[in-house]
Parts: C-alpha cells; structure tokens; sequence
C-alpha cells in the first residue's frame, strides 16, 4: 500500500487518477481505516486529504452560506454557533453518526462518501438543497447532494475525482430544518428509517419545503411529492396525513436485519410528520 | 462505610471498595489478550461459511508456503476415537467430515505475527458440498428436516421420533386434566424465544504452549480453569495434570465461558510449532458466531385457574435447540418455569433438538428465562382475564419452606413471600401511568449451585491473610470473600487478599457458575480460617502453658476462654504470626468439599414501559428488582447482580435475536446489529434486597448472580400488553413485531 499525503486538491486528483489499483482517500477514517482494519478493504492507494490547506475550516461563503471543508469532523459542526444557527437538521444529522470518539474523526463527506441509504448526515443535507464541489483531473464542478448516491456503496463521481468541500445555501428567514431517524436503541446504531425535513413560512404557512428520506431505498431519496404535500398549508391535521402518506408512497425499502418493508414503509410518513413539525417550530424561533 | 443490615457484623454487610477496583479503572488488569511470551507466535482460524456442508478436500499447501507460517493444523491433527461429550467438545472445536454451522472450525493457522496467520487463512482451499440446512427449532423437529447427525440420540429419546430430537424428558405429579377441570379458566398458548448471547465485553484469548514431552500451560481468559484443563485433556488426549491453566482476569462470562471453543488450537498448534506459545484471541464475529449463545426455544403452556387465582392444574411442554449438538437448557427450562408455585397437578416434557447453530453455552439461569416467559406471560393474562391482581395471585399460589417444588424436590428455607411483600410495599407500583404506558410483574427462580471447592487460607508473618480460591471472580466474589474471611479472623478487610489461583495450587474447582462462588468459595474460605484459627489458638494455649480449649478467638486475637482458664492479656494474630517460624511453622487453613446447604432464590420484577404507538417502540421508563439474597455480603456487588439480570434481560426481551438468512448464515454478527442495550436505553434499575438467611451458609448467603435475567422476558411483555393491549409470545419485541401488533388488534 502506498500512502500519499498531497497539499493540493488538484494533485490529490491527479494521483487517483493515475493510480491503477485500488484507491482509497483518508479523511477522518472512520469508514476506512475501520473496513482495512476489517480485512474487507486493502487499498494499493491511500491519499489522506489532511494537509491539504482549509480542509478543516467551516467558512461563510459570500452569498450566506457555508462552505464546510472535508476533514471537519462532526464534533466540530456541533460547536459551530452560526452553523447551528442556520442548519440544526444538518448538524443533528451529523451528531447522530456513531460515538463520542467517532464524532471526533468521521466527516460529512465521509458519510455521504461511504454512499450507504442509511448515512444519518445525508438526509439533512438533501433537505437543505446543499451541493458538493468536486475536484477531477480536469477542473471543479458543482452538484447537489442528492446526485452523489447512485446505489448501495456507489457514488457518481469518476475515477480521479474528489470532493473538495460542501457547500450550504444560505439559510434566510423564517426557516427551520430537522432530521428524525428510527432505531430500536437510544444510539450508536444505524439508522432503520432517516427521515429530514426542511421548510420556510411565510405567517403561518409553508412557502417552501424540502423533505429527504433515508433507509428506504437504495440512495437516500429527495421526495418532492411529501414537499408539495404541506407547500401552501399550515401544517395541519390533514396536511400532515398527506405528507405522511406521500413519504410513504416514496419508500421502496428491503426486508432485512433492521426492518421490514412495511415498518420502514409506515415509519417513514411518521417521522416525516415528526420532523416536519420540529422544522416548523425552529422556523418561528424555537430553538429547542 | 455504612453498615446496611446486620448489626451483629462488623464487616458482612458492609460496601467497601472492591480489590480489583484500581487495577480495572486504570487499565492496568492483565485480561486474557494481555498475555504475551517471548517467541509468542500468532494464531487465525479458517471458519465455514456454510451452515451445513460436507468437507470434501482441505488443501493448506499454499499456506504453509507463506513466510512465517510455523503450523497449520486441520481434524486430521487431533486424536481419534473420542465419545460422548469429549466427541462433542472436539468436533465443536474443529469440524470433522461436515461444518455444522456458519463458523464452524475449519483449520488454523500459527504464524509469527497476526497478519501473516490471517494472510495464511485466506490461503487454505477448502472444497465444500453444501447439505441442506436447519435453524428454527420447530423446522428442525419436522419430519423432513434435515438429519443433523445419525445417531445423536441418547436412550431417552422415544422410538419414531424425528432424528433431530436428541434427548427427551417428560416428569410431573397429580393429574393435570383433573386440575383443569377443576379450574374455572383453561388458558393455553404458545411462546418462541431467540438464542441470544451472553455478550461479554472480552472476547475470548488465549495463550498455549505445549511442548513434545506432553507438558503444557495455558493463559486464558475463563470462567473456570480446571474445565478448561479438563476439556483440552480431552480434545487433545493428553494427561490432564501435566496441563497447567492460569486464569486471566475477566471480562464478562455470563456462563459462556464454562466450556472450551478454541482453546484446544492454540495447545496443537504450539505442539506443531515445537513448543513455542501460540496466542489466539477471537474477534468479536467469531464470538458471535463461534461460541455458544443460548438456546432458542419454542414452548406450550397450558393452566388452569379458579376465579380466585388459585392455580389447579399447569402443563408445560418445550422444544429447545442448542446448535449442533445436544445440551439445551430445556431441562432446567422446565424445571424453573412453575418453581414459584405451589402445584398439586403439573406435567413437563422436554425435547433437546439439533439445529445447525453453534453450541450453545451456559447464560445466566440457563433455560430459566425462557420458560419463566412462557408461563409469566400467560398467567398475566389469566389475571387479566379473571381480574386478579397478579401480584395478589402468586402471593396465592406462592410455595413456601417445606412445599415440594414442581420439580419434586422440598424446599428448604426460601424467601419469595418476603420478595413478594416487599415488591407490594415498593413505592413504585403506587407510581401513576400516563398514557401509552403500562406496568408489567413476573416472578423468577433459580436453584443456585454448590460443586467442587477448594480452598486454601494462610496467615502472613504480619498477621494479614491471603485466600486462594479456584473460582473466577466475575461478579465481585473476591470482594465477598475477603470481606467474610476478615469477619471470621476478626480482621480489617483490606488485611485479606483474595487470588484467583492456577490449576497447580489447588484441588479441582468447578467454574463460577450456578451463582457459587460466594456461596461455595465464600463457605470453605470461612471453614478454612476456622482451621487457622485453631491453630492460632493452639499456638496460644502453648505459650501460655494452658489447654487449647481453654481458648478462645476475639477480634483478631486469642485470649483464655474466661477466668478460670488464666489470666493472659489477647494475644494478637499479628504477635501470633510474627513468631510463627519458632511456634510450629506455617499457619494456614484449607477446606474442600462440595458444600451442602444450597439456598435457592427467587425474584420479582416489576417494569413499567411506555411504546409509541406509532412506532412500536418501547421505552423502559422505571424498573425494579426485589430478589432475596440470603444475606447480601457486600450489597452493591449483589444490586450490582440484580441490575446486570435486569439489563441482560431487558435487552433480550427487546432486541437481542441472532437473525439468520435464508442461507444459514449469521447476519448479524457484530454488536451494530447484535442489539445490547445501550447505557442510555435504560433508567436506573432500583433494587430491593431482600434477605431471607440460608441456614446452609455461615453468613446466609444465597446465590444471586442468575435469578435476576429470569422475570424480564415476562414482564415487559406484561407491560406491553397493558399499555397497548397487544400480546406479544414472540421475543425479541423488536418495534417492528409491536407495531405489527398494536395494528393487527386495530390500535
């Protein structure tokens, strides 16, 4: 194995790119370090992106938004005041991920990385319309979270690519965004439902909402159908069922270890009305 | 240092900081990967990953290729001709003709580091015929089920049984059909548990060495040394004293490390190795895989009740699978699961079944958890039905001292009305339940267990006192019993070190298992400083020029017994032991037996959970633990027993299962998907001891390490049903199952 430690995102792209073997890039290791200690993985390239300048930096971008480098580990979302502020389902996602001692190490991109339907900070992230800059050989580009996935393990990006940062929209006014997930236990476990919920008001009325479902299908699912459901309503009895029954609607889980079809199916619309109401209550100022 | 209970002590009864205590919190205790030796080589076991599959070539050429690879051994390396329980332990150990279960033993490798014998594993070519496989206990009792193995069944098992009951049982008294007839409602059901593990935090570790002369040595990280020494004998057909076994410190048995799993490689491979130690330390995978769970079971009960609560006729009928090989718990399965009551008419029959799991092991109360959830479960309901209070109807039905159990024989002196009692007088059943919420009691037993102890006292020059005892100190017994030991001598507690000592420095000790070594070690420890005591008396009585009987021993010191005897001022066990060398020599004190006076204890629970109904996930809001100890020597170590019972059950009730695919194999085999409870699942267990002394113990100890994971199964279940109205017989009640359930009665 070789290991390679570049200062530059551009010559970390340029070495997986020639790379022939297996490659692997080291962030906070939680995935990786954990699947070769494992035996399940033994990389012939591992490029550890740590000193590479910025990586660990939450930075305001110009616009309003941040820009959330791919080395900052969870623990330091958390402690975050003006994230936590804008973002508090982005964040609680995160601080879902694993332990104390994991929250330390393991990373946002890592998680979306790892390309499980299950990753608890991704949700979170598709809700919040947030977008991934990646590094390739040939130049950055641009594409929203929910792109990243493609099925169990995979992500779109090409050999030689990398991504470099993630990058929130910014927040504005009255708004509000909460994940929920479903597990048996109390923590360290893995998520059998995910379910995030990200909306504006406008009074008392939704103007606009996003809502990301994880564990139900093979990537984690934007669901435009649940957005729509409470768009224009005030989050009342019968919009709630609606939104419940569309987030069902969207689920297409498997029968496994953690959960049958039809819970993870049913779960699904609960949380999402669950969430949906946290979101509501953060956007007019609660902060609980 | 607040005394509790007893006044007439000084010490028993007192919570003093535990021996052990220092070495744990820092890091510093040698558990059993902790051990090392120069030459030490590395070893790594190749398991299958079928559930049943003929071995049709082991090819190992390419691993004994590999740079640093000293030994590779297969069956083919061990002794032939075994029978019996020793056949059973080495074909657990390494598979012979078929694997019998995903992670199975297949071959194992010892290399000079970890990674080489791992590298070495994936090596060996193994050509496998895949056979049909079974996991659930009632496929596996089908007539068309596959045949585990020919022949397995002992002379127990009725002619035309189907091939995979191995063993059978049927006892009871009084006539049961007369009993239901006389009740006013007949109630039966069915009830399933899954094979849970006992989810120590160590894995299991060892160190082997053995040499060409057929002497050898073990480090490990066990439960009990002597069975370790006796079961590698065995496996390995050497001569069991010229094996030497050192226990390590431990993390957690439960009863799941009673028994040998791989500690027999190590030795074999050491000896192909020529002599050089060989350490093997199981990931977590293998544990769960590899070593024995408990059983799953699959049960019918039948009662009968008046409309009083009066219990007239119970029939309880189990089918148990312990892995591949007999030796489920069904027995004492049945044997526990109607102790609590008073029966005039009861029947119990038992199948232990083959199934391609792995061997299961002792877990707590082995067998009683299960049957304790089949007839707790359907008594609730019955109380509900009849509306009776269930804890007013096993105050009813509650056996007390000289009642025969269901079980046949007579008790002696018990404590369940006073747990009862106690349960009924706690605050927290006056606790007011919201809604989602409800409260759920079960009663639980377990017989407790005395065995082969041994042990041996000596005084120190300086008056202080070393214990050595045979028996693991897994829940606080070395605490126990030096507390006891300063109690007899009349000395401070921290002036008794107890040591948990190698196979070399005393006669056979069973494990601590069967909640016995504060009973059983507790009570030699206190016989053999009853001998030193003597002695020191007698070494007195010399100097003084009096009659040894002339003297008696006082808080630490002899003094002549009365007036009459002379006039000499206490000579104290330090002067005593200061001139030992010049008074007569050694001062020690040793006793062994199989100590008689087993006092038996039972427990009551009462859980309150709040399940959302919308999820069907329970919450564990409050729960409680009444449990007679006999008498607590050291109570935290015993609220300590109650509340592990307690946590190991609730995680069984809810979300243990081992979870098996369509394949046969294992699918849940590390602790992300294995569900223990976490520290935050669960509230503060309150405890009440309650202490009904055992006269067969010199301080009235009963054992307490087991009942405690028997009531949980039954009373969460009877909790849940209150606060949703759905009656789960299936465990684990995992949110799926108690959601399906809350919809499936409409809720």
């Amino acid at each position: 194995m070789r290991y390679h430690t570049p200062t530059t995102f551009e010559d970390a792209a340029q070495l997986a790119a020639r790379a022939k073997g297996l490659t692997r890039f080291l962030a906070g290791g939680t995935d990786v370090l954990v699947q070769m200690r494992a035996g399940m993985v033994q990389p012939d390239d591992l490029i550890d992106l740590k000193k590479i300048a910025g990586v660990s930096e939450i930075t305001a971008t110009d616009d309003g938004g941040w820009r959330i480098g791919v080395a900052v580990p969870g623990i330091a979302l958390g402690a975050h005041e003006g994230l936590c502020a804008d973002w508090p389902g982005v964040v609680e996602g995160m601080e879902l991920v694993g332990s104390t001692q994991i929250q330390g190490r393991a990373t946002l991109t890592g998680n979306l990385c790892n390309g499980s339907p299950a990753a608890d900070s991704v949700p979170g992230l598709v809700a919040a319309g947030a977008s991934v800059e990646i590094t390739g050989p040939d130049g950055t580009r641009t594409v929203p979270v929910e792109d990243i996935p493609v099925s169990p393990g995979k992500t779109a990006l090409e050999a030689g690519e990398l991504i470099s940062a993630i990058l929130l929209p910014p927040r504005g006014q009255n708004a509000g965004d909460a994940y929920l997930r479903f597990i048996p236990r109390t923590e360290m476990d893995i998520a059998v439902v995910g379910s995030a919920v990200s909306l504006r008001l406008d009074g008392d009325t939704v103007s606009d909402a996003r809502v990301a479902l994880g564990a139900v299908a093979p990537t984690v699912k934007l669901v435009p159908e649940a957005a729509e459901a409470i768009i224009g309503t005030t989050l009342d009895e019968s919009a709630l069922e609606a939104l419940a029954k569309a987030a069902s609607a969207a689920c297409s889980p498997i029968d496994d270890k953690r959960g049958t079809v039809a819970f993870r199916t049913e779960v699904a619309g609960v949380l999402t009305k669950r969430a949906a109401l946290i979101a509501k209550a953060r956007a007019k100022g609660d902060t609980a | 240092m607040a005394k509790d209970e007893f006044k007439e002590f000084k010490l028993v009864g007192t919570r003093p900081d535990r021996p052990d205590g220092l070495d744990k919190v820092t890091g510093r205790a040698r558990y059993g990967a902790d051990i090392s030796a120069p030459g030490m080589l590395w070893a790594a076991v190749l398991r299958s990953p079928h559930a049943h599959a003929r071995i049709v070539k082991i090819d190992t050429s390419k691993a004994e290729a590999l740079s640093g690879v000293k030994a590779v051994i297969t069956r083919a390396d061990f002794p032939t001709g075994l029978t019996g329980e020793d056949w059973n332990l080495q074909e657990n150990t390494m598979a012979g003709e078929r694997a019998l279960y995903d992670g199975h033993a297949v071959a194992a490798v010892a290399a000079t580091s970890k990674l080489r014998a791992e590298e070495a594993v994936r090596l060996i070519e193994v050509e496998y015929e895949v056979l049909p496989h079974v996991i659930d206990v009632d496929d596996a009792i089908k007539p068309d089920a596959p045949v585990i193995r020919e022949g397995a069944a002992d002379a127990t098992v009725p002619e035309g049984m189907p091939p995979n009951v191995v063993r059978y049982m049927e006892f009871g008294r009084g006539d049961v059909e007369a009993g239901f007839a006389e009740a006013d409602l007949v109630m039966e059901k069915t009830y399933k548990t899954e094979a849970t593990h006992q989810g120590y935090i160590e894995p299991h570790a060892c160190m082997g060495q053995m040499g060409a002369d057929g002497k050898g040595e073990m480090w490990v990280c066990t439960q009990g040394q002597w069975f370790i020494r006796k079961m590698c004998a065995a496996v390995l057909g050497l001569e069991t004293s010229q094996l030497r076994v050192t226990p390590s410190e431990i993390g957690g048995g439960f009863g799941g490390k009673t028994t040998i799993f791989m500690e027999p490689l190590s030795l074999a491979l050491s000896k192909k190795a020529g002599g050089k130690p060989v350490k093997l330390v199981m990931s977590r995978s293998e544990v769960l895989r590899a070593t024995g769970p408990t059983a799953s079971a699959s049960m019918d009960v039948k009662i009968g009740m008046k409309k009083d609560g009066t219990i007239t006729g119970a029939r309880a009928e189990f089918r148990m699978q312990g892995g591949a090989f007999p030796g489920s718990p069904v027995d004492m399965a049945l044997y526990c699961c109607f102790a609590p009551y008073k029966l005039e008419n009861v029947e119990h029959i038992g199948y232990d079944v083959l199934a391609n799991r792995p061997k299961c092991a002792a877990y707590r109360a082995p067998g009683s958890p299960m049957g304790a959830f089949a007839v707790e479960s359907l008594l609730d309901e019955m109380c509900r039905e009849l509306d009776v209070d269930p804890l007013e109807m096993r105050l009813k039905n509650a056996v007390r001292e000289g009642d025969t159990a269901s079980y046949g024989p007579k008790y002696g002196s018990i404590g369940l009305v006073e747990t009862l009692e106690a349960t009924k007088a706690h605050p927290n059943l006056s606790i007011p339940l919201g809604p989602n919420q409800g409260r759920g009691i079960a009663a639980g037993y377990w017989f407790n267990h005395n065995g082969e102890t041994s042990v041996s006292l000596a005084i120190s020059e300086d008056g202080t006192a070393q214990v050595s005892v045979g028996t693991p100190d897994i829940g606080g017994s070395r605490a126990s019993i030096a507390l006891m030991t300063a109690e007899t001598l009349g000395i401070p507690y921290e002036d008794v070190r107890v040591n948990v000592v190698e196979t070399g420095a005393l006669g056979v000790n069973e494990p601590t298992h069967g909640s016995r070594a504060t009973f059983a070690s507790g009570k030699a420890a206190v016989v053999a400083a009853g001998h030193a005591i003597t002695e020191m008396c007698k070494r007195a009585a010399n100097e003084w020029g009096i009659d040894p009987e002339a003297v008696e021993w006082v808080d630490g010191a002899a003094q002549p017994a009365g007036d009459n005897a002379g006039k000499f001022p206490p000579m104290t066990i330090a002067e005593i032991a200061g001139k030992m060398g010049s008074t007569g020599g050694p001062i020690s004190g040793h006793h062994e037996s199989v100590p008689e006076g087993v006092g038996a204890s039972f427990g009551c629970h009462v859980v309150d959970v709040e399940v959302d109904p919308e999820t069907g996930r329970t919450t564990i809001l409050r729960y409680l633990v009444v449990q007679d100890a006999g008498r607590a020597i050291h109570p935290a170590y015993v609220e300590g027993q109650y509340q592990g019972g307690a946590a190991q059950g609730i995680g069984w009730a809810l979300n243990e299962a081992y979870i098996y695919g369509e394949d046969g194999r294992l699918q849940n085999s590390v602790f992300l998907d294995y569900r223990v409870p976490v520290a935050s699942d669960l509230p503060m267990i309150d405890t009440v001891i309650v202490e009904v002394p055992n006269p067969g113990h010199p301080y009235g100890v009963r054992g307490v390490g087991e009942t405690g994971i028997t009531p949980p199964l039954p009373a969460i279940a009877n909790a849940i049903q209150e606060a949703t109205g759905a009656r789960l017989c299936d465990l684990p009640m995992s949110p799926p199952k108690v959601l399906a359930a809350i919809k499936a009665k409409g809720g």
